[in-house]
């Protein structure tokens, strides 16, 4: 349908050569965290002392990721829970090391910082995150103002009237009253907190805002005015976006591309209306076909079964998305299926020319 | 569509006593359940959707007091009847599922002690099978390997799992009405998904009652049979499903189906709300709660609201409605 088939460039695993530098570039990125509760420190001890190797059962959260994010581009990251977007959100954003792989950011290498050096880091600033619910991610004891005020006294040095003509300016740029900046976050409804966390997180200037579920608690009449907010701010700011969220109706509405993601692995990415409007991969297709939406019962839908894998030393030949996917066969289960290029999209499924002919 | 109800609603009107003044959460609320269909209520936050589930349940917070209604579950008005009456019938003939099951379940006694309770309790099993039948429970809900999964406590559970948990253990009894308050929101769309093919799986199966509170109007769109539309603890507009959608009356759930993102949709094309919830504590409220944000304003709109019937075709709370 939408997808041209091409096996002749089907075998790579990198996004689009962009015509420009990319704002992020993120290539073979990994997570792993070790899981030591599994045999405990007598175990390990016991294992060491009959000579046998100690090594640690590992969770393999973020396993070889690579994309990239232009400038001015939104893109969207969408995935059930424990699929490893949390992850990859705070391993971009600095707040955790990565594994193995490189994360750019207009040219520059970050990976090397480690994340506690980068807290004190000149580019800090330059990638900013909108957290989920502002009601519990902002500060209690810190009036709207301070709320704003902390990052750019941190990372800017702004003290005194500058500080403030600066908190003052980014709670307009938000439509954020002047005189809600005394109050704290308990004296204000729930669009207003979503816009201090985005004035917060605008107000140092970043060139990449990551905004985690940032519409989820709120109502939809509230939802419509919050994207459109930053839907504006985007374009006077010149910022590029990595919007996670596991509202598909949302992400089709303000994203240019889309990274699906399961069990730490990015399943099929390209761009959003194409991606939603003929899934290639399975799970892409459940993902879309669970979404309610006003205007279909929802016959004929891919039901998903069970539970995921577990991520915990996943066996690197058999596709993660095996004993789930209703297309499971045995070549899933001996041959990891590599992200390939369909025409503007990547696709990690043996069954994607299939599902394209379709 | 005359199938007899399971449960009636009947002017049911809540206030909350509180410092600042009496809060007049619900105001004349009605509507009806047949046996075996979906009603789903929908509204934003603040609109009365939980006080309402509450209030009928009999679990208001000691604040709250029912100032007026009847919540008819057969022959019983379960507003009206003694503390012993209603906990005979709790459980049994009405459950309740929650918002956010890890915190709904105790987390110090495994999955299988709390359906075994409550299959001792409500269902009249002996002591000595209850564990059994819990294990079977735990299957009709599609948990795999339930034998080992009960005796887990819910913190080693998915929070699926867990809403599958508190399903079991509130069809237990096999109930002919179940409320669930937000049973999905805070899960994946995936588990959504399943979640509420179970719930309606399992009402066919008993022929149960379904009353279902959500804020995602296009959930409700694909589950319900019929929809209840509440702003500001006023009941603006119940009809069928097929019918609220193909011609939505009050302007309320008019510009509520319009802000819903959708396939079709631009991020221009949705319309916000203007304006807020009016504040309930007010002494001035005028008798229809939207006038004060509502594109379509009227003088009439001063005058008392038309009068709603529980058991209508389509009600729509407006003197100047869409046509």
């Amino acid at each position: 349908m939408t997808a041209t088939l091409d096996p002749t460039t089907a075998a790579t695993v990198h996004a689009a050569p962009p015509a420009e530098t990319p704002l992020l570039d993120v290539a073979e990125l990994r997570k792993r965290f070790p899981v030591s509760g599994t045999i405990g420190p007598l175990g390990r001890l016991r294992r060491r002392m009959k000579g046998g190797p100690v090594h640690l059962p590992h969770v393999h959260a973020v396993d070889d990721v690579s994309f990239t994010i232009g400038k001015g581009e939104t893109v969207g990251l969408v995935g059930e829970s424990g699929c490893g977007k949390s992850t990859l959100v705070r391993v971009l954003t600095r707040l955790l090391d990565p594994s193995g792989g490189i994360v750019r950011l207009g040219g520059r290498e970050l990976s090397l910082t480690p994340a506690k050096r980068f807290a004190k880091d000149p580019d800090r600033g330059r990638i900013q995150m909108v957290f989920q619910d502002a009601g519990e991610s902002i500060n209690p004891r810190f009036t709207a103002f301070a709320a704003i005020a902390d990052p750019l006294r941190r990372l800017r040095g702004l003290r005194g009237a500058a500080l403030t003509a600066r908190v003052e300016r980014a709670a307009d740029q938000c439509g954020l009253p002047r005189a809600l900046l005394t109050r704290f976050p308990h004296q204000l409804s729930g669009g207003q907190r979503a816009r201090v966390g985005i004035a917060r997180a605008v107000a140092v200037e970043p060139d990449l805002l990551v905004l985690d579920e940032p519409t989820a608690a709120l109502d939809v009449s509230v939802q419509v005015v919050i994207l459109q907010l930053l839907e504006r701010l985007k374009a006077e700011l010149g910022m590029s976006y990595l919007f996670v969220s596991h509202d598909l109706g949302v992400v089709r509405l303000i994203c240019d591309r889309v990274l699906v993601m399961y069990l730490g692995r990015i399943v099929e990415q390209g761009p959003a209306r194409a991606v939603f409007a003929n899934p290639l991969h399975p799970y892409t297709r459940a993902l879309v076909d669970a979404a309610p939406s006003l205007h279909d019962r929802g016959a004929g839908r891919i039901r998903l079964q069970g539970e995921p894998r577990s991520p915990i030393d996943p066996d690197p030949n058999v596709c993660r998305f095996y004993g789930r996917c209703p297309k499971g066969t045995d070549r899933c289960r001996t041959e990891m299926p590599a992200l390939r290029r369909f025409g503007v999209r990547d696709v990690a499924c043996h069954f994607a020319e299939e599902t394209a002919a379709r | 569509m005359t199938a007899v109800p399971a449960l009636v609603v009947e002017d049911l009107a809540v206030e909350f006593r509180t410092r600042s003044g009496t809060v007049r959460a619900l105001e004349r609320v009605s509507f009806a359940v047949p046996k075996g269909e979906t009603l789903a209520i929908v509204g934003e936050s603040g609109s009365g959707k939980s006080v309402t589930a509450y209030a009928v349940m009999g679990i208001l917070d000691p604040a709250g007091r029912i100032t007026s209604g009847r919540a008819m579950l057969g022959g019983l008005d379960l507003l009206a009847a003694s503390a012993d009456q209603v906990a005979a019938v709790r459980g049994r003939e009405i459950a309740m599922i929650f918002q956010n099951p890890r915190t709904a379940l105790n987390p110090i006694r495994t999955v299988g002690q709390q359906i075994a309770d409550v299959l001792i309790r409500h269902a009249n099993v002996p002591r000595r099978e209850a564990p059994g039948r819990a294990v079977e429970l735990l299957r009709d809900v599609g948990i795999t390997d339930p034998a080992r999964r009960a005796k887990a406590y819910p913190f080693e559970m998915s929070g699926g799992m867990c809403q599958r948990v508190m399903i079991a253990i509130a069809l237990a009894a096999k109930p002919s009405v179940l409320i669930a308050d937000e049973p999905t929101t805070g899960l994946d769309v995936t588990t959504q998904a399943v979640i509420m093919d179970l719930i309606g799986d399992l009402a066919r199966d008993i022929g149960m009652a379904t009353i279902f509170i959500t804020h995602d109007l296009a959930l409700a769109a694909q589950r319900a049979d019929r929809i209840v539309v509440m702003h500001a603890g006023h009941v603006v507009e119940n009809a069928t499903t097929a019918e609220l959608f193909a011609r939505p009356r009050h302007p309320y759930t008019a510009e509520l189906i319009a802000a819903t993102p959708d396939a079709a949709a631009s991020l221009a094309a949705l319309a916000s709300i203007p304006g807020s919830l009016p504040d309930l504590r007010r002494l001035d409220l005028p008798p229809c709660r939207y006038a004060e944000r509502c594109p379509r304003r009227l003088g009439d709109c001063d005058a008392a609201l038309p009068a709603a019937p529980a058991i209508p075709e389509h009600v729509v709370a407006c003197w100047n409605p869409l046509s």
